[in-house]
């Protein structure tokens, strides 16, 4: 089951307004499948402009990403979308649930999009991925009628509606209380373990880190440690 | 699949913001109604005015104009051939003013396939004698039968039967204007004289009202016979071949080929009335100009509330672009929410307008001038239902297109790290 599933070769990325600043400096290395991975640094470090190249969202960069083995350079904007929309699962430190849907929706709309199985089969792995994460119940209600911690699993759900190779979360925790950022934490874990779901976070919380496979820290837009 | 996705999704756009939605709506809704109804009511005026001299005027009007001979005999000798002849002062030589062979022409007329149907006529020059003073005037002697079937006769009889005229021998239906000069009542005797001096008696039937004074003042109508009679002239004496054709187009080409087919003048009903066509075709490009600026007004509404509805939702583009929506599926979630606008506010924009139109049709409006006109007129054109279709829908698909190009450029990365 092992293999590279995301590996970054030599990018590196500048910003060039107001000032040329370069914010990644030749970055190099890969994913494993059913790795537990968590980036860490200070603020201002990149770890977060390195997930959104990871994440094909950020295109400026120089170098090569390969995800399952395909080079994400020089691809249009639509098979980029694609290749988020299958292979890559999202979790911000924000929910960015859609309030407009309900909470089921929200989990199945990337999988509409994706349009692998009919509707009705969407429907059914939204509920089977709500109750992975406990939340099952909540199904029919809209998202601003859930607690925090609760949108969050949504989140998650919804990251895992399209079986995607890796789960990719920009401070996950960052918004939640300790006691729903271990919630979230398990979750990740039990993921991790249990299904073989490469995971990326970006986090501040070192403790959060400490507990995953792997620690890549990052500093000045080197990675220092992997 | 993807085509359901993507409407589910700017429908509940659409419905998170129905107010908004609901105002742009009715801004095209509105437009449309306008549009609809003032056409409606400017091509139904149009149509009424040219109706009054169209449906009366014939198509094509033959007759025998006597003007001076083109042919000098001084142009015919063979001395003078090559010299620049001057005559001052020509005259016509006295001719008569029927059409020669006119029974021939109207059998020749009536074959021809182009030709919806004739009516002969004969304009008389009189004297109405109202006591020691008179009033000039003309009778028109027309077959009463084909005047009534082409050019709807009956209905500018507005006392009297029209019938009468062709039943009562030594009749005669007076202008309103005449009528009221002379204070002669229906079944009154009047005299008339000609321009020949003869006299003659005739009784009235009833008035006729064309909606144009001037001509009411002086015109009346008598039956061919008594008016032939009246001029002490045979019963084939024919002034006026009125022809109306199935094809009022081809009115200026026929007219050519008769005048040379039977030698005598032809004219043609857009040579004889240029100037009502210049007044219609300018009031519908006005009435088109209204219509179509409350249109453009209304897709600036669908604009504005696009782009306001894109700031408000750039979280929900970017979470859609983030989970694998293309730009392109942004673009089309948005364009898809101003046709949405457009063909629902366009829709009831119709039935609205029809509704307005409807109602105006019945506004009562009598006017002494229009004896025909009862309501307001009113055109249901079915184009005007159709441009107001397609026109809705183009403005909002361009209202929409440069706000949904905009969405579709967000970029995720911004509005997801500006948090």
């Amino acid at each position: 089951m092992n293999g590279k599933i995301l590996e970054a070769v030599n990018i590196s990325k500048h910003f060039h307004d107001p000032v040329d600043i370069q914010v990644l400096k030749d970055i190099n290395f890969s994913v494993q499948r059913g790795e537990f991975v968590s980036v860490i640094g200070k603020s201002g470090c990149g770890k977060s402009t390195l997930l959104y190249i990871l994440s094909t969202m950020d295109t400026d960069y120089t170098g090569d990403l390969l995800i399952d083995g395909s080079s994400m350079r020089n691809k249009k904007e639509a098979e980029l979308a694609r290749a988020r929309n299958e292979k890559i699962g999202f979790v911000f430190q924000f929910h960015y649930l859609l309030n407009e849907f309900s909470v089921l929706r929200n989990v199945m709309l990337p999988g509409l999009k994706l349009a692998t199985y009919p509707e009705k089969e969407v429907e059914q792995r939204a509920y089977e991925k709500l109750k992975i994460l406990g939340i099952e119940s909540e199904a029919l209600k809209k998202p601003n009628q859930l607690s925090g911690g609760q949108k969050q699993r949504v989140a998650i759900a919804r990251a895992l509606i399209n079986d995607p190779l890796i789960i990719m979360g920009d401070e996950p925790t960052g918004n939640l209380d300790k006691k729903n950022s271990e919630v979230v934490f398990n979750i990740f874990q039990e993921l991790s373990q249990t299904y073989n779901q490469a995971l990326l976070i970006v986090t501040h919380d070192n403790e959060f880190a400490a507990r995953t496979n792997r620690i890549i820290e990052m500093e000045d837009g080197k990675i220092i440690r992997m | 699949m993807k085509f359901k996705l993507l409407v589910s999704v700017s429908r509940s756009l659409l419905l998170a913001r129905w107010k908004q939605t609901l105002v742009a709506a009715i801004g095209v809704t509105f437009s449309i109604t306008m549009f609809i109804a003032l056409l409606s009511f400017m091509s139904g005026l149009n149509e009424m005015l040219d109706n009054l001299i169209i449906n009366r005027t014939p198509h094509i009007r033959l007759y025998n104009e006597i003007q001076p001979s083109k042919h000098q005999p001084v142009n015919a000798s063979a001395e003078y051939r090559h010299h620049h002849n001057f005559i001052s002062s020509v005259k016509p030589k006295n001719g008569r003013l029927e059409i020669y062979n006119s029974g021939p022409i109207m059998k020749a007329l009536k074959k021809d396939a182009r030709v919806l149907g004739i009516a002969p006529k004969i304009t008389a020059q009189v004297f109405y004698n109202v006591g020691a003073i008179d009033i000039t005037g003309v009778i028109n002697g027309i077959d009463v039968e084909a005047e009534n079937s082409l050019f709807s006769f009956h209905d500018y009889v507005t006392s009297g039967n029209y019938i009468d005229l062709k039943n009562i021998p030594n009749s005669i239906v007076l202008g309103k204007g005449a009528a009221e000069k002379m204070m002669a009542g229906i079944g009154d005797v009047i005299q008339v004289t000609t321009s020949k001096g003869e006299r003659m008696q005739l009784k009235v039937v009833g008035y006729f009202q064309s909606g144009l004074q001037d001509i009411d003042k002086v015109q009346s109508y008598a039956s061919i016979n008594t008016t032939q009679k009246l001029l002490g002239e045979s019963n084939n004496y024919i002034t006026d071949v009125q022809v109306k054709l199935k094809n009022i187009m081809q009115a200026p080409q026929l007219a050519k080929e008769y005048r040379q087919l039977f030698e005598v003048e032809a004219i043609d009903i857009q040579t004889a009335n240029s100037q009502f066509e210049t007044g219609s075709s300018v009031r519908s490009i006005i009435s088109y100009a209204v219509g179509i600026t409350l249109l453009v007004v209304a897709g600036f509404g669908i604009y504005n509330i696009l782009n306001m509805m894109i700031y408000e939702k750039m979280d929900t583009i970017a979470i859609l672009k983030a989970t694998g929506f293309s730009g392109k599926d942004v673009n089309r979630i948005f364009i898809s929410i101003a046709l949405t606008i457009g063909i629902f506010g366009g829709l009831l924009g119709l039935l609205f307008g029809f509704s307005l139109s409807f109602l105006i049709d019945h506004i009562p409006f009598n006017t002494a001038a229009l004896p025909t006109i009862k309501t307001f007129p009113i055109n249901y054109n079915p184009r005007f239902y159709i441009i107001g279709a397609v026109f809705s829908i183009v403005t909002t698909y361009f209202a929409g297109y440069f706000p949904s190009r905009k969405a579709s450029k967000i970029d995720p990365v911004i509005i997801i790290r500006g948090k």
